[in-house]
């Protein structure tokens, strides 16, 4: 062989050899069979040759013990429920929700990592792993449930969609919005609600749909459309981005449901028990009366329910996977759900939002939490 | 001695057996990562396959080309996102074409007032970025037009407010199918005689009077069909009813803005361009054209553009196939372009990302493609034929 075919053949048996070694390696463990796949037309996964070893898919708490920090999707700056300061630091309901995660898992609630999403990105963010829970205010769904390969594990927020007009339209009820122009996001179920009802009351709208709610607001502080239309909880935090909030009224009628929550992928039931009992251990919290100034001289109390939520009785942490004291931790460091409520949108807050359908069910809302035992 | 060399010597062999390796090695790894998208799609019990394309949409569109209502299906979301993206691209090229032109030629004017706006202007819009400037067409100038209710109008029967730019529509009572056909055969006929005329002068010096006026049969014929069926036009006056105008036809501001800002932006690359075109022609020709006493706009039109639109057209191209790609920052304003109806909402409706996106990119892959086929097309029409 002369130089001008050393190469020649050196490329041929790279090509082959890497093609033959590649092949097998990347195709996917594809020994675990599909279970529900909404496809219509058959998607065939083609029959694997005899595997090599392949990479074993690690549990999410394996892996958010590795990285040593929870990684949160958030909204892009919802005051009230994800909202950064001016130095970065996150607040709000939803970050509360992600705080607790990572007080269970660490025991330390700054280990939390958020990364703002737009409503457009914050499935395929948590499908695709690059975040480990959704804690973005979002409904909860069927189609989302089950075709996006999700599962929604509580409600933070039970939430519904309302309306917001100028003062000076004289609008008393969504019923006189024949013909209006609404502005809303794009993508989310607010735009097909607003169909529906619109639709369904036989009245005329046109609709203007942005992808981010900054400019929304912008658009319709600017007057190009008569009425806005989000979460009554969203319309309350995006009136203080107007100019001059009291120009602006919010329409009593609520015309859809939307509970909003936490969210992980599905196939890590072990995860999401633990996003689902760190958001209940803040309700049961607050149901016993525990919060964060009095938890530490609870732990003496003789009231069982409060030693087994706090960890001084049972081994519960040990069936989620994570220290008993998780919740005592929890409520330490992000209180109890009513702590948390009032911090991010109560009473007290720019925001005003009464406890109405999110009060405890001992006070007449819907939130639940089963016992801890 | 053998004539042809050993086959591993032979060089044709050789680039045929490197060329196979390559072609392997690339369409294994396509087929891997297909393979690997579809089974991890699977496994994670997220819906795959195109069958979505039939469900309901159950939401609304702002400007729709073609019928459309909220129980419409996905696949039909995408073709009135395809259609109003189409939309903006054909009218915003042509818009930015005439434009562009005049700057090009504007800024080698002798008048210096003249030559200094267009350069002004070329090198600001140039260096601005055009999502700012699209901010700027549709935040600063909606915020300065009125509402409804304080629109302005002309003569009362036109209106602008930030709700849109409304004009009276006007209707056709008879059969606007033969007014179209009276068009096209107006068209034909006009092209027949323009050809006729300068295939005479050309052999035989004469110049056939009245040729010059053939284009104005495309609009005469229609006419006359008007005139001798009797037809009708019924104007409908723009109303305030409500909330806003209902009636006549309506531009939405979104749309204006996005047209406007890609045009004037694109434009400004388009000069550019005209203008090297126009400085690669031999000074030589000017003065030729000049010494036969030609005056200057007959020298541009008949002697410099011609020569000039063999460097234009190359580089026009891809001004073309930006704005066409410019256009899906509609989804920034709200306008219902394809990105933002169907990679924005319909994807986030269903979840399916890999096949929205793929289907996304296919279309715009598409209409480049359809697009530079025509302006090659034409570049190899204006060539120049060598002897």
């Amino acid at each position: 062989m002369n130089n001008r075919l050393l190469p020649a053949v050196l490329a041929l048996v790279v090509g082959l050899v890497a093609g033959f070694l590649l092949y097998p390696m990347f195709a996917g463990s594809g020994d675990e069979p599909a279970p529900v796949v909404a496809a219509s037309d058959g998607v065939d996964t083609p029959a694997e040759p005899a595997p090599l070893p392949v990479v074993e898919s690690r549990s999410t708490l394996d892996l958010v013990r590795e990285r040593g920090y929870v990684r949160c999707g958030v909204s892009q700056g919802l005051p009230g429920f994800s909202n950064p300061n001016d130095s970065g630091d996150w607040s709000g309901i939803d970050v509360d929700v992600c705080q607790a995660v990572a007080a269970a898992v660490f025991g330390d609630a700054d280990k939390s990592r958020y990364t703002p999403l737009s409503a457009k990105e914050r499935f395929t963010a948590l499908q695709s792993g690059e975040i480990d829970v959704l804690t973005r205010n979002t409904t909860w769904s069927l189609t989302r449930d089950t075709a996006l390969g999700l599962d929604f594990v509580g409600v933070n927020y039970y939430d519904g969609q309302g309306f917001m007009v100028r003062r000076e339209l004289g609008v008393k009820s969504v019923m006189e919005l024949d013909g209006a122009v609404v502005c809303t996001n794009t993508g989310t179920t607010t735009e097909l609600n607003v169909a529906d009802f619109f639709r369904s009351n036989g009245l005329a709208y046109s609709i203007v749909a942005f992808e981010k709610s900054d400019e929304v607001v912008a658009a319709y502080d600017a007057g190009r459309c008569d009425a806005f239309t989000t979460d009554a909880s969203g319309l309350y935090s995006e009136r203080l981005k107007l100019a001059d909030f009291n120009d602006h009224v919010v329409l009593p009628e609520i015309i859809s449901k939307e509970p909003l929550g936490p969210a992980v992928r599905q196939g890590d039931d072990q995860w999401a028990d633990i996003v689902r009992w760190s958001l209940f251990a803040m309700v049961e919290a607050e149901e016993l009366g525990v919060t964060s100034k009095n938890a530490g001289d609870m732990r003496t109390t003789q009231n069982p329910a409060i030693r087994r939520l706090l960890g001084v009785e049972g081994a519960f942490g040990q069936n989620l996977g994570i220290p008993n004291d998780w919740a005592y931790k929890i409520i330490t460091q992000v209180g109890n759900y009513g702590e948390s409520f009032e911090r991010g949108v109560g009473e007290n807050t720019p925001l005003g939002i009464p406890r109405g359908l999110n009060a405890l069910w001992k006070d007449g809302g819907l939130q639940y939490s089963p016992p801890v035992r | 001695m053998s004539s042809s060399p050993q086959p591993w010597n032979n060089p044709k062999l050789r680039a045929f057996a490197i060329q196979l390796a390559v072609l392997f090695v690339v369409g294994s790894f396509v087929w891997i990562v297909v393979d690997n998208t579809i089974t991890n799609l699977q496994r994670q019990n997220i819906a795959s396959g195109f069958g979505f394309l039939e469900n309901p949409a159950g939401f609304g569109i702002a400007l729709t080309l073609v019928e459309y209502t909220e129980q419409s299906s996905y696949g039909r979301a995408l073709l009135i996102g395809f259609l109003n993206t189409l939309l903006v691209a054909v009218i915003g090229i042509f818009i930015a074409t005439i434009l562009g032109f005049t700057l090009g030629i504007a800024r080698l004017s002798s008048n210096w007032l003249v030559a200094k706006i267009a350069t002004v202007y070329i090198e600001v819009v140039r260096n601005v970025p055009l999502l700012l400037q699209l901010f700027f067409w549709y935040f600063a100038v909606l915020r300065a037009l009125p509402l409804p209710r304080e629109s302005l109008s002309l003569l009362e029967v036109a209106f602008l407010n930030n709700r849109g730019i409304y004009v009276p529509a006007l209707l056709l009572e008879g059969n606007g199918l033969v007014l179209g056909l009276a068009a096209i055969v107006g068209a034909i006929s006009a092209w027949l005689i323009t050809r006729n005329a300068k295939r005479k002068r050309l052999e035989t010096g004469e110049i056939v009077k009245g040729a010059a006026f053939a284009p104005l049969l495309v609009f005469v014929l229609p006419v006359l069909a008007f005139l001798i069926f009797g037809m009708g036009l019924k104007a409908e006056v723009p109303s305030l009813k409500g909330f806003g105008f209902k009636g006549g036809w309506s531009l939405i501001p979104e749309f204006v803005s996005l047209l406007l800002a890609l045009s004037f932006y694109t434009a400004a690359f388009i000069a550019e361009n005209v203008r090297s075109g126009i400085l690669a022609v031999s000074k030589g020709q000017t003065e030729a054209a000049r010494a036969l006493g030609l005056k200057p706009t007959s020298v541009l039109r008949l002697v410099i553009i011609p020569q000039a639109l063999r460097v234009i057209i190359p580089p026009l191209t891809s001004q073309y196939l930006n704005l066409t790609k410019n256009s899906s920052l509609a989804v920034a304003i709200a306008y219902p372009d394809l990105v933002s109806v169907f990679s924005g909402t319909v994807l986030n409706q269903t979840g399916q990302a890999v096949e929205v996106i793929a289907i996304t990119m296919t279309i715009y892959l598409s209409l480049s493609l359809f697009t530079s086929l025509i302006m090659n097309w034409y570049n190899r029409h204006m060539a120049l034929v060598e002897r």
